[in-house]
C-alpha cells in the first residue's frame, strides 16, 4: 500500500497540495492530515452524511470520494463555511431553535442544507426529501426542518 | 440574551450549539496525543466456535505494527470480570476478559487485538492473524435456546436460561374467567440497536512512572467507567481519570463495560503508550450491545364496561452471549412485565419473563429499557378490548385511568405511583389532535379505498431513577447526583456537575437553574461536565435523571450559596441579611437599590477576608449532592397519538402526524424538551417501522451495515406536536420530573395502535415489529385466507 499520489485543490480558499495514499478517503485526509475536524464520520459506505462537503458546491460524501479525486477541485468544509460567513444566519437559527442535539451530525447537515438553499423557496416536504441523505438520531427532524425553513423564507424577504 | 430570559421555564438556546454548528465539537476520535498508536481488533467470524490456536507472526511483521495482542498478553493486567446481580442470583453470566480466551461466543465478539501507527496499517496487519478454529453448535433464536438438551451458549454456561422471574398481584385467573370480554395477542420484537452516529470510541494513555492512567471515552457514565477501570486493572481510584469530551449520541448504548474498550485500556497499561480504538460502523454494528429482542404473549380481560379487570404477561427476552456489565441485561424483559397497565387501574396481574443466552451479541440498555414492549402489549390489547366491547379507543382509555392526583398508588405491576396527570393530558391530546374531525375523516375516507388508521397510547415513564435499582443488585454505579457551586473572585458562578450532557441541554438547564436563583446573568454561569478529576462523584447520564436530581443538586447548591452571599453581604453593609436580595448581579437593599457587585463581593472574600467583621467565614463554594432515597423512581406520564395511512397493496405505511403531550412535572426550557420529546418518539417510530437486526437461524448478522439496518430518516417522519401539563413532583424541591426517555415510551405503541386500527377493516392486526410492508401483506393475506376459508 505504498501507492502515493501528489493532488493539489482548493480548501476553504487555500490552495493545498498533497501527497496521499491512493486508498485514503477524503474524510481521513480532511480529519486526519489537514486536521480539520469539523467534518465527521459516521458509516464510511455513503449513507448517513455526516461527513457531507461541498465540493465544487456541490455537497458530497466525502468517505465516498478518495482524497486523490480532490485534485483540482475546489472543497468546503463546515469550518471554510463558517470563516467565510456565508451560513452564519442558518448556524444562527440552527442554535435558536435547537436544531441539533449531540452536534454530529450537524456539519453535514449544514452542508447539504447550504446546497438546498440555492434554490428559492423549498417546502416542508423538499426540506425533508433533501435531508433524507443526512441521518440525525438526535432531535427528531422536526427543528431542523423548522431552522432551514424560517433561514429560506428570510433570504426570501431581505 | 438577556438576564429575564434566563429564568427556569423559558426556551434558551444552548451555549455548547454554537460551537457544535461551526464543526469546533471535540469528539473522542478528535483527540490527537504524541506518540498514538491506533487498535484495530481481529474479531470472530463465527457465533459460536472454540480457538483452537493463534498464529500471530505474519501480523508482527506488517510494516507499522507495534503490537499484536491476545487474551493471555492482557491476562497480566487486567482482571476478569462477571455481571452478577445480587437479588437474581440465578442470573449468572460468564466471566469475561478484555480478548475472548479459548472460546468466541458471538459473531463479532474481539479476539486479537492490533496496534500500529494507524488504523489502517492495524486493519493491514489484522488480516495476517492466522487463527484456527472449531466450529460450535450456534444458539440464535430464543426458543433453540430453551429447547430441551440445547447446546450451551458459552462452554460455562450450565443452562441458557439465565432470568426466570414471576410476579403476582390479586387473582388474575378468576378474574379471566368471570370477564365479559377476554383478548389475546401476541408480540414479537425484533432485535434493534442503538446506532449512535458516533461509533463507540475510546483513547487511553498511561504514565508507568506513575501508575496514572487517563481515558477519553465516548460515554455516558464516566464516574462508573472510572471504577471498572480501576477494578479491573488494578489501579488506585485516584489513579485513574475518565473524561468524556463531547459524544456523538448515546441512548443507554454508551453506558456499558465493553470488552473491546477494556482491551484498549489494558493495552495503554501494558505498553505505557497512548492507544486510540474508533470503531467503525460494520464493527458496530456486531459489537455494540444490542436491545429489544422479545416475544410476549398478552392477555386482558375487562368488565361490560370496559374496565380493566386484569392482565397476563409472559415475556420471553434474549440477552446475547453475555450479561451486560456492569449493569446486567436483565431491565428490558423485568420492566416489559412490571410497566404493564401502569397508566390504568387494575386489580390483578400475573407476569412472567424469561431470559436466554444466545449465541448473538451481548445486549444492554437501550433509551426506555423494556417500557415501550410493556406500553405496545396494554396499548394494543386495550383497543382490542375495545372493538369488541364497541367502546371509542379515547373513551376505553378515559375509563381506566389510574386517579392519583390527591394520593400515591402503586400498579398492578408495582410501579409507584403519585401526582399524575393522565385524564388532563388526554384531554388535551384530544383537542390537539381534533380527535373528533380525525375521526370522521378516517370514516368518509375508507369509502374511497383510504385507510388511515389513529391509535393512541398512554405512558409512565420512570425518571429520576435513585440508589434502590442498582444498589441492592450490588452494581458498582452511582445513583445520585451532585453539584460543587463556585463563586469566583470575578464574580463568575462555576458549576461541577456529576451529570453529564450528550445533547440533551442539562447543562443548560443547570445553568437556568443557577442563574435564575442568584439573579445573575446566564453568561456568567460556566458548567463543567464529563471529567471524573474536576466533577463531584455521580451517576452520569441514564434513566432520565439529569435535570431531575442534577438540577435538585444544583439547586439545593445554589440556594446555600444564596445564603452565604447574603450573610457576608449583610456583615460587609452593617445590614440585616434578610433583608438584601439579589439581582443583575448585585447586592440590592430592601429598597431595591445596588449595594455591591457580587464580584466586590467575592474578591473581598477571596483577597481582603480580614475586612469582613465575621467570625466563621461562610464558604463560597458549596456541594450538594441529591438522590431520591424515600421513593425508588419519580414516575411520569403521557400520551401519545398518531396518525397512519396503510396502503393495502405494497403494504406500505405513511406517518402522516403526531402528537405528544407530556408531563415532566416542571419544565426548566420548553425548547430543549420538545425536542427530547420529538427524538425520543422518532426512534419509537424507527423501532415500530423499519429498525431490525436481521440473524440468521445460525447466529450470523445478516444486515450489519447502514445501507442495510434502516434508521428513521427526515423524508419519513412526520412534524411532531408537543404540548405539556406541568405538575411538579413533590420529591424535590425543584419539582421536575425527567423526560429524556417519553417520547421513546410510547411511540412504538401509538404505531402498533394505529396500524392495527388502519387494518381493522381486513379483520388483520399485526404481531411484529417492525412492521415491514411484507409483514404487513403476510397479515393481510392471512385475514383474508381466514376469512374465505370461514
Amino acid at each position: 500500500m505504498t501507492d502515493t499520489h501528489t493532488i493539489a485543490f482548493l480548501l476553504n480558499g487555500q490552495p493545498v497540495s498533497a501527497e496521499v495514499d491512493a486508498r485514503l478517503h477524503l474524510a481521513d485526509f480532511l480529519r486526519h492530515t489537514m486536521k480539520l475536524t469539523g467534518t465527521h464520520i459516521g458509516c464510511e459506505h455513503g449513507v448517513c452524511g455526516a461527513c457531507n462537503v461541498l465540493v465544487d458546491g456541490r455537497s458530497a460524501r466525502s468517505c465516498l470520494m478518495l482524497a486523490v479525486q480532490a485534485d483540482g477541485t475546489t472543497i468546503e468544509t463546515i469550518e471554510g463555511l463558517t470563516a467565510s460567513g456565508k451560513i452564519a444566519d442558518l448556524q444562527r437559527e440552527f442554535v435558536a431553535r435547537n436544531a441539533l442535539q449531540c452536534g454530529y451530525c450537524t456539519p453535514g447537515v449544514l452542508a447539504t442544507a447550504t446546497e438546498l438553499l440555492e434554490h428559492p423557496a423549498p417546502t416542508r416536504a423538499d426540506i425533508r426529501d433533501a435531508l433524507s441523505g443526512n441521518y440525525c438520531r438526535c432531535t427528531g427532524y422536526h427543528a431542523i426542518v423548522d431552522a432551514i425553513e424560517a433561514v429560506a423564507q428570510k433570504r426570501q424577504t431581505p | 440574551m438577556t438576564a429575564s430570559t434566563a429564568k427556569m421555564g423559558t426556551s434558551v438556546p444552548r451555549r455548547e450549539a454554537a460551537r457544535l454548528v461551526e464543526g469546533r465539537g471535540r469528539y473522542a476520535d478528535d483527540i490527537d496525543l504524541a506518540g498514538l498508536s491506533h487498535v484495530a481488533f481481529v474479531r470472530s467470524p463465527y457465533p459460536h466456535a472454540r480457538i483452537d490456536s493463534i498464529d500471530v507472526s505474519a501480523a508482527v511483521a506488517m510494516p507499522g505494527v507495534v503490537a499484536v495482542l491476545t487474551a493471555d498478553d492482557l491476562a497480566s493486567v487486567c482482571a476478569p470480570w462477571q455481571t452478577r446481580l445480587a437479588l437474581l442470583p440465578s442470573h449468572v453470566s460468564p466471566p469475561q476478559t478484555p480478548l475472548a480466551r479459548g472460546e468466541a461466543c458471538w459473531q463479532g465478539e474481539a479476539i486479537v487485538a492490533i496496534v500500529a501507527a494507524s488504523r489502517a496499517l492495524a486493519e493491514d496487519a489484522a488480516e495476517r492473524v492466522d487463527i484456527a478454529w472449531s466450529e460450535l453448535p450456534a444458539i440464535a433464536d430464543t426458543e433453540a435456546a430453551a429447547a430441551p438438551g440445547a447446546p450451551p451458549v458459552n462452554s460455562a454456561l450450565a443452562s441458557n436460561l439465565g432470568l426466570d422471574h414471576s410476579f403476582k398481584t390479586g387473582d388474575a385467573e378468576a378474574a379471566f374467567s368471570t370477564a365479559t370480554a377476554v383478548v389475546e395477542h401476541d408480540f414479537t420484537f425484533d432485535r434493534q440497536t442503538g446506532v449512535t452516529l458516533e461509533p463507540r470510541t475510546i483513547v487511553a494513555e498511561f504514565d508507568p512512572r506513575l501508575r496514572h492512567l487517563t481515558v477519553h471515552h465516548s460515554h455516558q457514565v464516566p464516574h462508573q467507567m472510572r471504577d471498572v477501570f480501576a477494578t479491573q486493572l488494578r489501579l488506585p481510584l485516584a489513579n485513574v481519570r475518565v473524561v468524556t469530551p463531547d459524544v456523538g449520541g448515546a441512548f443507554g448504548l454508551k453506558l456499558a463495560a465493553y470488552p473491546d474498550e477494556m482491551a484498549v485500556a489494558a493495552i495503554a497499561v501494558l505498553l505505557g503508550r497512548p492507544v486510540k480504538f474508533c470503531a467503525d460502523r460494520l464493527e458496530s454494528f456486531i459489537s455494540d450491545n444490542h436491545a429489544r429482542e422479545a416475544t410476549v404473549r398478552g392477555r386482558m380481560a375487562v368488565d361490560a364496561d370496559g374496565k380493566l379487570l386484569a392482565m397476563d404477561v409472559s415475556v420471553v427476552s434474549g440477552f446475547g452471549a453475555y450479561s451486560a456489565y456492569p449493569r446486567g441485561s436483565v431491565g428490558e424483559g423485568l420492566q416489559a412485565v412490571h410497566m404493564s397497565a401502569a397508566p390504568y387501574r387494575m386489580a390483578n396481574f400475573r407476569g412472567r419473563v424469561r431470559g436466554y443466552y444466545q449465541n448473538k451479541a451481548p445486549s444492554g440498555v437501550l433509551r426506555a429499557v423494556g417500557q415501550p414492549i410493556a406500553t405496545t402489549v396494554t396499548e394494543q390489547l386495550l383497543d382490542l378490548a375495545a372493538r369488541q366491547l364497541n367502546i371509542d379507543p379515547a373513551e376505553i382509555r378515559r375509563r381506566n385511568y389510574v386517579d392519583t392526583a390527591t394520593a400515591s398508588a402503586r400498579s398492578a405491576g408495582g410501579i409507584i405511583l403519585s401526582e399524575l396527570s393522565l385524564e388532563r393530558c388526554h384531554e388535551r391530546l384530544l383537542k390537539l389532535m381534533d380527535y373528533e374531525a380525525l375521526r370522521r375523516r378516517q370514516a368518509e375516507l375508507r369509502k374511497s379505498g383510504v385507510y388511515r388508521g389513529i391509535g393512541l397510547a398512554a405512558f409512565i415513564e420512570q425518571t429520576a431513577v435513585g440508589p434502590s435499582l442498582y444498589g441492592p443488585q450490588n452494581v458498582r454505579t452511582s445513583a445520585q447526583e451532585a453539584c460543587r457551586l463556585t463563586l469566583e473572585p470575578d464574580g463568575g458562578l462555576r458549576c461541577a456537575t456529576s451529570i453529564t450532557d450528550q445533547g440533551q441541554g442539562t447543562r443548560t438547564a443547570l445553568a437556568q437553574i443557577i442563574a435564575d436563583e442568584l439573579g445573575v446573568h446566564l453568561d456568567t454561569v460556566e458548567i463543567a461536565t464529563g471529567d471524573t478529576q474536576s466533577t463531584p462523584f455521580g451517576g452520569g447520564a441514564w434513566a432520565s435523571r439529569g435535570v431531575a436530581l442534577g438540577g435538585e443538586a444544583a439547586l439545593r447548591a445554589v440556594r446555600r450559596l444564596k445564603q452565604n452571599v447574603l450573610t457576608i453581604a449583610g456583615s460587609l453593609l452593617q445590614t440585616d441579611a434578610a433583608a438584601l436580595q439579589l439581582k443583575g448581579g448585585n447586592v440590592l437593599s430592601a429598597a431595591g437599590l445596588a449595594q455591591m457587585s457580587l464580584a466586590d463581593l467575592a474578591a473581598t472574600v477571596a483577597f481582603k477576608a480580614h475586612l469582613i467583621p465575621l467570625t466563621e467565614l461562610p464558604s463560597l463554594e458549596i456541594t450538594e449532592s441529591f438522590a431520591p432515597r424515600e421513593q425508588p423512581y419519580v414516575a411520569a406520564n403521557g400520551i401519545q397519538a398518531a396518525h397512519v395511512e396503510v396502503d393495502p397493496e405494497l403494504g406500505t405505511i405513511r406517518v402522516l402526524d403526531f402528537w405528544v403531550v407530556d408531563d415532566c412535572g416542571r419544565v426548566i426550557n420548553p425548547l430543549l424538551v420538545d425536542e427530547q420529546i420529538r427524538g425520543g418518539v422518532v426512534q419509537g417510530i424507527g423501532a415500530a417501522l423499519y429498525e431490525q437486526c436481521i440473524y440468521s437461524a445460525d447466529g450470523q448478522l445478516e444486515n450489519g451495515s447502514l445501507a442495510d439496518y434502516l434508521v428513521p430518516m427526515a423524508s419519513e417522519m412526520p412534524d411532531i406536536r408537543i404540548a405539556h401539563m406541568e405538575t411538579p413532583t413533590s420529591a424535590t424541591t425543584l419539582g421536575a420530573r425527567g423526560v429524556g426517555e417519553a417520547g421513546t415510551v410510547a411511540a412504538a405503541a401509538a404505531i402498533w395502535t394505529a396500524v392495527n386500527d388502519a387494518l381493522s377493516p381486513f379483520d388483520a392486526t399485526m404481531t411484529a415489529q417492525p412492521f415491514t410492508p411484507e409483514r404487513v401483506l403476510d397479515r393481510l393475506a392471512a385475514s383474508s385466507q381466514n376469512e374465505s376459508e370461514g
